[in-house]
């Protein structure tokens, strides 16, 4: 139920190493994966950064925010123009063609760049509304999240409502799985240490937070810039993956479904939001056959899930196989059963 | 304004909502390591003046200084960093956390490591990790709470829980705590046991303590000096023994024609 008293990741870096590595012999060596699974995993890796960074918002930081797709659409669009018409306006000699050495180069700075926006855009809506609480939150972020997608349809600069075209295709399995693992190792090894419990103290009890000299407002916005930040990656690895982005894909339903990920995947566990995330990919892709039935089909296992939450089960199950660790102290860690 | 300041000093403050005064012209003094009680009947505002004094409420009239230092208005993190810290009448642990995590979130406001090291996991956020851990567990163990450091701070007992609460609130390091009806729900020996406790905050840490208390024996067995609230007014300050013999008190606790009964 609750977490150790001393937060000790054993060789964090090995497990983000590890991340990395996996991501890149996939890279590598995955020329066997057939274009359709690759999509699958680029999608799966994509919502796991969406879900787990929005798990900080809602899970551990406590705030109910709807524009989840929001920030990935500033982060979208953002990488959209620098890879489609800056970068070629400013190294015109060089070839762009998305899979070329000088689009792979450039990808991660791009990356960067659009997570930045998306952190300021998260920025903007936290400040102001994060005097605000629970319901009021969350129509202000709802507010937001249509906001943003009114003003990309009507911006012809971009496209407006028919969207950008043409993208380049410079996602790939290293980028979406490496980030996915960055995404995962960064709010795990956040959340595990003093400053991070922070975020757990406002979500608990604003007023004792704030009594204990917590400065609750910046944790609610850091909660908000980060999780902004990586939805920001998320989008420009969406954008570069299918190579087509339009306003309505980043509506408020798309924000339900990163919310619903993270919400059966248990709030405030990351790994277990991870495995939603991926689970409900998967659900999407299986039911792709049934067309019209999809959404109905989709709802009665979303309600399964959330009666017998088989997602937190797993999550438990797969965080046996992460280095994190309960309890170190050796006579504490006795109690730590006794307790539990 | 180059004498020696008291550790507090409350100016004639007033806390008003629409047309209810909660306090009226009230002012107050606590001096550096005194043991002070705050007493009065239900509603007398007590809470309230907890309430502006830590920042949750902005007194509408009269001045607050800590150390010299005007407070009123402050937020509630900025005045507990100035050196006051306090804990709820209705127990306000963190309840997803543990004991020793509670007690953790005492330091966040001074860590030296911020967010990039924290992610980043270097030698000196890990040495910080290991002091904070140390002092928290020093602290646990003045209160005899350190076998629970890995409880779920909601398993503790209700005299643990207000315990843990004493100890959050002395782990930011205060030189003022303002202990709101700690003995509340507590059993007898609890009480004893929570009256040394007061005491060894004070004597140990050299904490100024203010207690809101209802329990008698308790404020008047380890409190140098008293404030009486009634209706929102200060009815009175002295001595215990001065307070237990003022007939003003003695009626706004019993009503008038009770005064004689008691000792």
């Amino acid at each position: 139920m609750f977490r150790s008293y001393h937060d000790r990741i054993k060789n964090p870096r090995l497990a983000l190493a590890a991340g990395i590595a996996l991501a890149a012999l996939l890279q590598l060596c995955g020329g066997w994966i057939d274009p359709y699974t690759t999509q699958v995993i680029l999608f799966a890796s994509i919502n796991v950064i969406l879900a787990v960074s929005l798990n900080l918002i809602m899970g551990e930081t406590g705030q109910f925010s709807l524009c989840h797709a929001a920030f990935m659409a500033v982060g979208a669009y953002s990488s959209a123009i620098l890879t489609g018409k800056a970068l070629p306006a400013l190294l015109p000699h060089l070839a762009w063609t998305g899979t070329s050495w000088a689009s792979q180069v450039t990808f991660l700075p791009v990356l960067f760049i659009a997570g930045l926006i998306a952190a300021f855009a998260g920025m903007i809506v936290g400040g102001p509304s994060l005097r605000l609480r629970g319901d009021y939150l969350a129509m202000v972020t709802l507010g937001f999240g249509e906001i943003i997608r009114v003003l990309l349809q009507n911006t012809n600069a971009v496209g407006g409502a028919r969207g950008m075209e043409g993208i380049l295709p410079a996602t790939n399995l290293f980028w979406a799985i490496g980030f996915a693992a960055v995404t995962l190792y960064t709010m795990i090894a956040l959340v595990r240490s003093t400053f991070g419990r922070g975020f757990q103290a406002v979500r608990d009890d604003e007023i004792a937070a704030a009594a204990m000299g917590i400065n609750t407002t910046r944790f609610k916005i850091t909660a908000f810039v980060i999780g902004a930040f990586f939805a920001g990656i998320a989008g420009a690895l969406y954008a570069h993956a299918v190579e087509f982005i339009s306003p309505e894909g980043f509506n408020f339903l798309r924000s339900f479904e990163i919310i619903v990920m993270v919400i059966l995947g248990g709030l405030g566990r990351p790994v277990g939001v991870a495995v939603a995330a991926i689970l409900i990919t998967l659900l999407n892709e299986w039911l792709r056959d049934l067309s019209q039935y999809r959404m109905v089909v989709y709802a009665l296992i979303i309600i399964l899930f959330m009666i017998f939450r088989p997602t937190e089960a797993l999550g438990s199950f797969f965080r046996r196989f992460l280095p994190l660790k309960k309890g170190t102290e050796t006579e504490s860690g006795n109690a730590s059963c006794n307790a539990s | 304004m180059s004498t020696k300041h008291s550790l507090l000093e409350v100016r004639n403050c007033s806390l008003r909502f629409g047309g209810i005064a909660a306090l009226t012209d009230v002012s107050i003094k606590i001096e550096a390591g005194e043991l002070l009680g705050l007493i009065g009947p239900n509603g007398a505002g007590k809470t309230s003046l907890f309430n502006i004094l830590t920042g949750v409420y902005r007194p509408t009239e009269g001045e607050i200084l800590f150390e010299g230092a005007h407070v009123a208005g402050l937020p509630s993190h900025a005045i507990n960093t100035l050196g006051m810290a306090r804990t709820f009448q209705n127990i306000r642990l963190f309840g997803s956390l543990d004991v020793g995590m509670n007690v953790r979130t005492s330091f966040i406001a001074r860590l030296r490591n911020g967010l990039f090291n924290t992610v980043r996991r270097g030698r000196s956020f890990r040495s910080e990790e290991e002091e904070i851990q140390e002092e928290g567990r020093r602290l646990l163990s003045y209160f005899g709470l350190e076998h629970a450091a890995l409880h779920p701070s909601r398993s503790l007992s209700y005299g643990d829980q207000r315990r843990l609460e004493i100890v959050r609130a002395l782990a930011t390091k205060p030189r003022l705590l303002l202990l709101d009806e700690p003995a509340a729900g507590m059993n007898p020996t609890e009480k004893e046991e929570l009256k040394r406790l007061i005491a060894l905050v004070r004597d140990e840490f050299g904490t100024a303590v203010l207690l809101v208390e209802h329990d008698m024996k308790v404020v008047m067995g380890i409190c140098e000096r008293l404030y009486v609230l009634d209706q929102g007014k200060v009815l009175a300050s002295g001595t215990p023994a001065e307070i237990r013999a003022n007939p003003k008190v003695i009626t706004a606790y019993l009503g008038k024609d009770h005064g004689e009964v008691v000792g």
